[in-house]
């Protein structure tokens, strides 16, 4: 009588993505047990990044056949190119992670929970960036969350990181309660959970303006935003990003901003069309309020990481324009943005960590100096990644930019690209910084103590600074084919 | 709107083959001694793409020729759109021969760190030649921006003690007016359906004022005309001699360019009888020329040292230009162009001449200075040849073009001239003043009795430019005839906007 529950057809094909990485996840643990210690780093390490590269295949084939964006699993998920292409960001996101972590002084003991966990995070984001109701939503987040929580404080012997961990909890936990009391709401005012059931049901009983619904709906955004660490919303960011060892920050600041955003624009769009006139002026209001923070304080941080996590507050501002905006081209650019945003955040969180196990503490703007004379690769990369950051033409974070402005401009939200042109500029001085500390200065004139021999040879973290790289630059000079896959991605998948 | 020349892949080369150069520089690891002169050879080639460029030009009326166009996004409109105009080939030309100056003086002095150096002067140089050659609004942005990367990194990295604050100014200050360029050319451009300038000019340009206010806002400080001058003493004190040259030389210029082809192209329905952006802040942009004129001219005639007497005649004298550019009428355009090629090369070679007495007295204040001409003939002729061209010597290029500028602002309104014309007696004062604290009076203090004379080296550098500001002397009817001509009638390409 097994057959009296009707199961769903599944699509396993929409599903490989994550299927690789659980996969991976789960040979990684197994190789906690069964792989001799000696070579278990480098096994957990391989099957990770085989794990991600796996997904990203299979992403990328899912986004060439699914032309058209369908519901699939009993309508739970979506298949179709904006699931697609962003589980193709996390998952390159992801390889990279495994390229910074490589070298991490992770505990023997560990290392193949922390590659595990760093699969299953990934397999959880690519889920999440495809999901088609409520539930799903609640439950992928949870998923790539708990995975975070752990990561952050696996090194607990790292100062600051057991902090991470449970600020990060904690905070999250918040977030998370939110963002559940607003689905709660939002299902108690339609009697839905599916979005675009939910988008039906607005219109078809009238409840445009309802209550229930408007709560429902600011209580999911401030959910979604703690996600995004976007202001105010953003306090764990900088204590979490500071204190977690540095390749799973790398990881977060890339994949989880990805996934927030691209899932807050896809519930926006397709759950809450009727309410636009209320979501995107709040969603404009957050970004400028996350612009003017992040902005500001990054002037006055001392630590790298630090600065760069209210960078990425101020980078959740310049994103959330493009979702404000609500048009087409807003899809294009959030999607466009994230490819280099990830790229320069993975990349310059990567320079960072090169520089905390050479010095073997944290890396502030005066024990940087030097760095891109000693390491030119390094300096290199890193004022690559700064310039992108800032804004500057050469790197994809200009045409990224460029885009988001275009966006705000095509809704003629005028002042949101001037709140933009004007944090641009406020950010060049802490950008700069970095790369003034970098060529500028050199550690004999800030009397530093040399750390003494050669700096340990970084292969795969060299790999993957160089691969975040070119990604930088390549963004740049391929936009239109980016442009093209984004597009794509927005018109199969949105109704923009 | 098709081009009316040949596919112009000599423009993607001037732009390209330096940043290729860059590349080079930066990826091979070239031995110390070898990389200036990798970075050398190229700037030599670029010279010559620059004259066969130059030779197979169309001076035939305002044109546009050698034009090279790629679509680089297509929802935005927005392309790779390469070519050159009757007057921009010139400045083009005053930015290769002046980067391959300043490389070749780099490479005499020996500078450390020479890959990275050479290859950001490399960079420096493409980005210079974008900018004179986009024909498209983006690109023109992105090429604006990467001047200032290598800029940043040259004064910051190799720059004087003072450097860090210099650079801070100075990336504050451009950058705040980029930004607004930048808010600019998004809405104009989304506005039009097309960042090219020349499908912008087809659809008659622009008639908004804020949006011409972000441009100016750009060129202004990069100018820099008054009171956006803040950045520019520190930065031209502090810079290596030769990029303090090459930014009052080549990149000012980008600015009065910027003035001159955007600015007035699109924003200036001049002389049409239409009022116009360009047109309706014409008084203001010429006030603030003429204030800064003249405030130039007093502050580098009270400068106390060499640098600063070149920097603030810069300031004057990109006034002077602006005021050739709003004179809006044939000769001021043609002298408006003659003097940013001729104040780019004797700023240049002040800057080198600067320099070059820097390094054997280890001070550039006036009053240390002194007698450098006794037993030194190569140094006081230089330095002698290029000042009595500065101050604008009947006969001389510069005389050439500030009549012209003169002649062109009288009909526009006679007092402007006669603001122009007591700068011109300002320079005089202060160029002298200059020639004579440094080459004549008593040996001073600063000066070593071995102070050598010109070497060869130096000799080679420094001669090139002042033959070719010698050569303009000459004849600087080969620019004004080819820039604008004697009228603007035979424009082609919507060019036709600028019809007196």
């Amino acid at each position: 009588m097994i057959a009296s529950i009707a199961t769903p057809h599944v699509d396993w094909f929409a599903l490989s993505p994550s299927l690789a990485l659980l996969g991976s996840a789960g040979v990684s643990l197994l190789a906690a047990v069964l792989v001799p210690r000696t070579g278990r780093r480098a096994f957990s390490a391989w099957v990770c990044a085989l794990g991600y590269a796996g997904a990203f295949v299979a992403a990328a084939l899912l986004y060439d056949r699914s032309g058209h964006g369908t519901a699939v699993i009993a309508e739970a998920m979506r298949r179709d190119r904006w699931a697609a292409l962003s589980a193709i960001v996390v998952a390159g996101a992801g390889l990279l992670a495994v390229g910074v972590s490589y070298n991490q002084r992770i505990r023997v003991t560990h290392v193949a929970e922390y590659y595990s966990l760093l699969a299953a995070a990934g397999a959880g984001m690519v889920f999440l960036a495809a999901a088609n109701n409520l539930m799903v939503l609640f439950l992928s987040l949870e998923w790539f969350s708990i995975c975070l929580y752990i990561l952050c404080a696996i090194d607990y012997e790292l100062v600051g990181a057991l902090e991470a961990g449970l600020k990060y909890l904690v905070v999250g936990g918040f977030g998370s309660a939110f963002l559940l009391f607003g689905s709660a709401l939002v299902y108690g005012a339609t009697g839905e959970l599916q979005f675009d059931r939910i988008a039906a049901a607005t219109s078809a009983q009238g409840l445009t303006g309802d209550t229930l619904l408007i709560i429902g709906l600011a209580l999911m955004l401030a959910g979604l935003g703690y996600k995004a660490s976007a202001a105010p919303f953003h306090m764990w960011t900088p204590d979490v990003y500071e204190g977690a060892p540095t390749p799973v920050t790398a990881f977060m600041s890339a994949a989880t901003k990805t996934v927030a955003l691209i899932l807050t624009l896809r519930v926006l769009t397709t759950a809450f069309p009727r309410e636009a006139h209320l979501w995107a002026p709040a969603i404009g209001a957050i970004a400028i309020a996350s612009l003017v923070l992040g902005n500001l304080a990054a002037l006055t941080q001392k630590s790298v990481k630090r600065m760069l996590a209210y960078s990425s507050i101020s980078h959740a501002g310049f994103m959330l324009i493009a979702v404000a905006a609500n048009n087409a081209i807003g899809g294009r650019a959030l999607l466009y943005y994230l490819i280099p945003y990830s790229a320069m955040s993975l990349g310059s969180f990567a320079v960072v960590a090169a520089r905390e196990r050479e010095l073997r503490q944290p890396v502030t703007f005066d024990n940087i100096a030097g760095l891109g004379w000693e390491r030119p690769v390094f300096g290199v990369a890193m004022t690559t990644f700064m310039l992108g950051f800032a804004g500057m033409p050469l790197t994809g974070g200009f045409t990224g930019k460029f885009y988001v402005f275009a966006a705000a401009w095509d809704r003629r939200w005028i002042w949101l690209v001037i709140v933009g042109i004007a944090a641009t500029a406020v950010s060049l001085y802490y950008y700069l910084g970095v790369i003034r500390a970098m060529f500028m200065r050199l550690p004999a004139e800030l009397q530093l103590a040399p750390s003494g021999g050669q700096p340990p040879r970084e292969l795969a973290l060299g790999a993957a600074v160089i691969g975040a790289l070119a990604v930088t630059v390549g963004s740049f000079f391929g936009v239109q084919p980016l442009i093209d896959l984004a597009r794509h991605a927005v018109s199969s998948s949105l109704s923009l | 709107m098709t081009p009316p020349h040949a596919y112009g892949w000599i423009t993607d080369v001037l732009v390209l083959l330096p940043l290729l150069g860059a590349l080079v520089l930066w990826i091979v690891p070239w031995p110390r001694r070898v990389a200036g002169v990798v970075a050398l050879l190229f700037s030599i080639a670029e010279i010559g793409f620059w004259i066969a460029a130059l030779y197979d030009f169309p001076f035939q009326g305002l044109t546009i020729a050698e034009t090279s166009r790629l679509t680089w996004f297509k929802d935005l409109g927005v392309s790779w759109h390469v070519g050159f105009l009757n007057f921009s080939i010139w400045l083009a030309g005053l930015a290769v021969v002046v980067m391959a100056a300043a490389i070749a003086y780099a490479l005499w002095v020996g500078r450390e760190r020479p890959r990275a150096y050479f290859g950001s002067m490399l960079l420096l140089t493409g980005a210079i030649v974008g900018v004179f050659a986009a024909q498209d609004l983006l690109l023109f942005y992105v090429f604006w921006e990467a001047m200032l990367i290598p800029l940043y990194l040259l004064v910051g990295v190799w720059g004087g003690p003072g450097r860090s604050t210099a650079t801070l100014k100075f990336v504050i200050y451009t950058m705040a007016g980029s930004l607004l360029m930048l808010a600019s050319i998004i809405v104009l451009g989304l506005e039009k359906g097309t960042f090219d300038i020349l499908e912008i000019l087809g659809k008659g340009g622009s008639s908004s004022l804020w949006l011409f206010l972000g441009f100016a806002a750009a060129f202004a400080v990069k100018a820099p005309l008054f009171p956006l001058h803040g950045w520019l003493p520190d930065a031209y004190r502090e810079a290596p001699a030769e990029v303090a040259g090459v930014l009052s030389g080549v990149v000012s210029k980008a600015a009065t360019y910027g003035f001159l082809y955007i600015g007035l192209f699109i924003f200036g329905a001049i002389n049409t009888g239409k009022s116009s952006p360009a047109g309706d802040l014409r008084t203001p942009i010429l006030v603030l020329s003429a204030v800064g004129l003249v405030y130039g001219s007093l502050l580098a005639f009270r400068a106390p040292d060499v640098r600063g007497v070149v920097a603030y005649s810069s300031l004057a004298q990109v006034s002077l230009i602006t005021i050739g550019i709003f004179a809006t009428n044939v000769s001021g355009f043609n002298g408006a162009v003659l003097q940013m090629v001729n104040h780019g090369l004797i700023s240049a070679t002040l800057f080198l001449l600067a320099g070059i007495v820097e390094r054997r007295t280890e001070t550039g204040q006036l009053d240390r200075l002194g007698g450098l001409a006794r037993g030194r003939p190569a140094l006081a002729t230089v330095l002698m040849a290029t000042g009595i061209i500065a101050l604008a010597v009947p006969g001389s290029s510069a005389f050439a073009a500030e009549f012209l500028i003169l002649a062109g602002i009288f009909t526009y309104g006679w007092g402007w001239a006669v603001v122009g014309a007591i700068a011109i007696v300002l320079a005089a004062m202060y160029m002298l003043r200059l020639i004579s604290a440094v080459l004549h009076r008593d040996v001073g203090p600063a000066v070593p009795a071995g102070a050598r004379d010109l070497r060869f080296g130096e000799l080679a550098i420094v001669v090139p430019l002042v033959a070719c500001l010698l050569a303009l002397s000459v004849w600087p009817a080969g620019i004004t005839d080819r820039a604008f001509g004697k009228n603007l009638r035979q424009g082609q390409n919507g060019l036709q906007v600028l019809v007196r």
